[in-house]
């Protein structure tokens, strides 16, 4: 028989903890496929942060280190600092990354790490029962936000990758997908781009995923993914914002 | 000593901190100890440590996290409201096991306070500062000699218990400048091996996984108390102190750090009076000293605790001497530093005046505050 699936080696057999129809699932696969790909386990440092992926580091069996919330970024630095011939990555989710750890995830940019920082992006904090995230939408409904995301109350959804593509450390800046095989493909390569230029010490790498939170939307995966097609992609829309330490040039959404 | 220098407290640290095999500092500017980070900056990068300046103290101590982690030995300082700062870090470090150096050159507070130097911080530094239970080693140096010595014996006791220590000085020891001689230390003698450290999954091993997260009760108790074993060992072992004319002393001062050098010089006032006064020094604090303490009681009449800060240590006297005899307390707040003609002074006053309250010059005092 012709096998049509294989899990990475580098994924652990872990029954993962993430709802059905989560994102994070897809993301951690192809990320342990790279890893396996390029023989890149015995080198590979990952830091996990505080959100849904809290428990990153049971799927995946590279080192890994947990940060406090918000710091991965920093916990990153402090490893790739001292052991600069490992790949160190962090895995990020849009409260750790773009609320609580604003600070460390621009200074790290700006200081142009050179390591590779995932940010999955899905609007809303799973992990807590769906309070408003940084990213979450104008008019998105959420624990928090009950009428809906106003600017007069709760203000605008930040697009930190697009911030963090303006800084002259960043070197590669995408936005990246997990709901399609297209998107998945896509995703493995940004994984695979980022991971190269980290070993050529081309500087700080960022991946955002745009993904979806069925239990937090209150949608079917299915419905989800429609959702997130609809309302998510055009704010943040699919693509290089920055490739080898140049600006891509990108039609306004 | 033939290698002696001139060196302000901060500095000398700093030049420890190389010698010691520091692999990676982490650290943001504050007064009083900015020089820590400046001579690193120079000194410590021409001689192939990483030194990083920051955007905060939140990621400095996270930096610390993620290089201790990895194996190296990994140090930050800061001052008061910087070290407040890293509380949360602290916990983490002290939660996920991993051997760190952290330097507070205490100012004077509270809030944004004052940058001169004081003891304000002991509470925050030896009881834990964040949040759940957890100790750090708490070295308290008293002379810019101590501020080299005891980077060395930092990193040694980090790296045998798995456990972050912290220095805790003082604005004048960060910026006097007095002799110092630098040991003969061989870090590549003294530093462990660190088999958990997350330096890459090799096959011949199960990843390593540094985290202080334990969502279950049972597992979180049990790492609980495995840290409690750990803090026992560290009182039983651990425990460092100095005395000074106490064989006979009727009045028993105790104080740490430049409090104590005070201590001693009015002690030997005190001596000079005929008024049997002795020093109780402790050099860690935690581990605290109360058995020795405890063991003065015998012929101490009184203890008076002395402390640039308004009664903090003054409790965990308390602790020791469960009520045998009084305890006063002394101290001098917000960056103030007492002279030892001050301290002299409470000495006759208590010496003066036997067990059974405070002296008629406080009660007039506090009488009259009272009646304001």
């Amino acid at each position: 028989m012709e096998s049509v699936w294989t899990k990475p080696e580098t994924l652990t057999d872990t029954r993962m903890h993430y709802c059905p129809g989560c994102g994070h699932g897809a993301v951690h696969k192809v990320l342990m496929e790279v890893v396996d790909e390029m023989n890149i386990q015995s080198e590979t440092i990952g830091v996990a942060p505080v959100g849904c992926s809290v428990f990153a580091y049971h799927y995946m069996n590279v080192d890994m280190q947990e940060a406090a919330h918000g710091r991965a970024a920093a916990v990153a630095t402090g490893i790739k600092r001292v052991l600069p011939e490992k790949i160190v990555f962090s895995y990020q989710g849009d409260g750790d990354l773009a609320a609580i750890g604003t600070g460390e995830t621009i200074h790290a940019a700006n200081r142009g790490e050179n390591i590779l920082v995932i940010f999955i992006n899905n609007a809303i904090y799973g992990m807590t029962g769906g309070q408003m995230a940084p990213t979450t939408l104008l008019g998105m409904k959420t624990t928090t936000t009950p009428e809906g995301r106003t600017t007069e109350t709760q203000g605008f959804p930040l697009k930190i990758t697009d911030l963090i593509a303006m800084l002259p450390g960043a070197y590669y800046v995408t936005r990246q997908a997990v709901h399609t095989p297209n998107a998945i493909r896509s995703l493995k390569k940004a994984f695979l781009n980022a991971f190269r230029y980290q070993q050529a010490r081309k500087g700080y790498c960022l991946i955002e995923v745009v993904s979806n939170c069925p239990s937090g939307w209150k949608m079917t995966p299915v419905d989800a993914n429609k959702w997130m097609e609809k309302n998510m992609f055009p704010l943040y829309p699919l693509g290089d914002l920055k490739a080898e330490g140049k600006l891509v040039e990108r039609k306004q959404p | 000593m033939s290698d002696s220098k001139l060196m302000k407290g901060n500095e000398a640290l700093a030049e420890a901190a190389i010698r010691a095999g520091c692999d990676g500092y982490f650290g943001y500017p504050i007064t009083p100890q900015s020089e820590v980070l400046e001579y690193l900056a120079e000194e410590g990068r021409q001689r192939g440590m990483v030194v990083l300046q920051v955007e905060s103290e939140l990621a400095a101590i996270n930096m610390v996290y993620g290089a201790a982690g990895a194996g190296k030995r990994a140090m930050t300082s800061s001052s008061s409201p910087g070290i407040s700062l890293m509380q949360e870090g602290l916990s983490y470090i002290a939660s996920a096991e991993l051997p760190c150096l952290v330097v507070n050159v205490n100012r004077g507070g509270p809030g944004l306070g004052t940058i001169q130097p004081s003891q304000g911080d002991y509470f925050q530094s030896t009881k834990g500062g964040g949040h759940g239970d957890y100790r750090l080693i708490v070295l308290a140096p008293a002379s810019v000699q101590e501020m080299a010595d005891f980077v060395y014996d930092g990193f040694d006791l980090a790296d045998a218990y798995r456990n972050p220590v912290m220095i805790l000085a003082d604005g004048a020891l960060g910026q006097m400048m007095e002799a110092v001689s630098f040991k003969t230390y061989d870090p590549k003698e003294r530093v462990p091996e660190k088999k958990w450290a997350t330096t890459g999954k090799t096959p011949d091993r199960e990843r390593n996984i540094v985290t202080s997260l334990f969502i279950q009760p049972e597992k979180m108790e049990e790492i609980n108390k495995r840290l409690q074993a750990k803090y026992k060992v560290i009182q039983e072992r651990e425990v460092k102190y100095q005395l000074t004319t106490t064989d006979d002393a009727e009045i028993v001062l105790v104080a740490y750090g430049l409090a104590a050098r005070i201590c001693a010089r009015a002690a030997e006032l005190a001596r000079h009076r005929g008024i049997k006064a002795g020093v109780v020094r402790p050099i860690t604090l935690y581990p605290y000293p109360y058995d020795v303490i405890r063991q003065l009681c015998g012929h101490a009449r009184r203890f008076l605790v002395v402390e640039m800060n308004a009664g903090q240590m003054v409790e965990d006297v308390r602790l020791a001497v469960e009520g045998r005899v009084p305890v006063e307390f002394y101290g001098r707040m917000g960056g103030m530093i007492p002279p030892p003609e001050d301290i002299l002074e409470q000495i006759i006053r208590y010496s003066e005046n036997q067990p059974g309250g405070a002296a008629p010059a406080e009660r007039a005092e506090v009488h009259e505050i009272m009646e304001r």
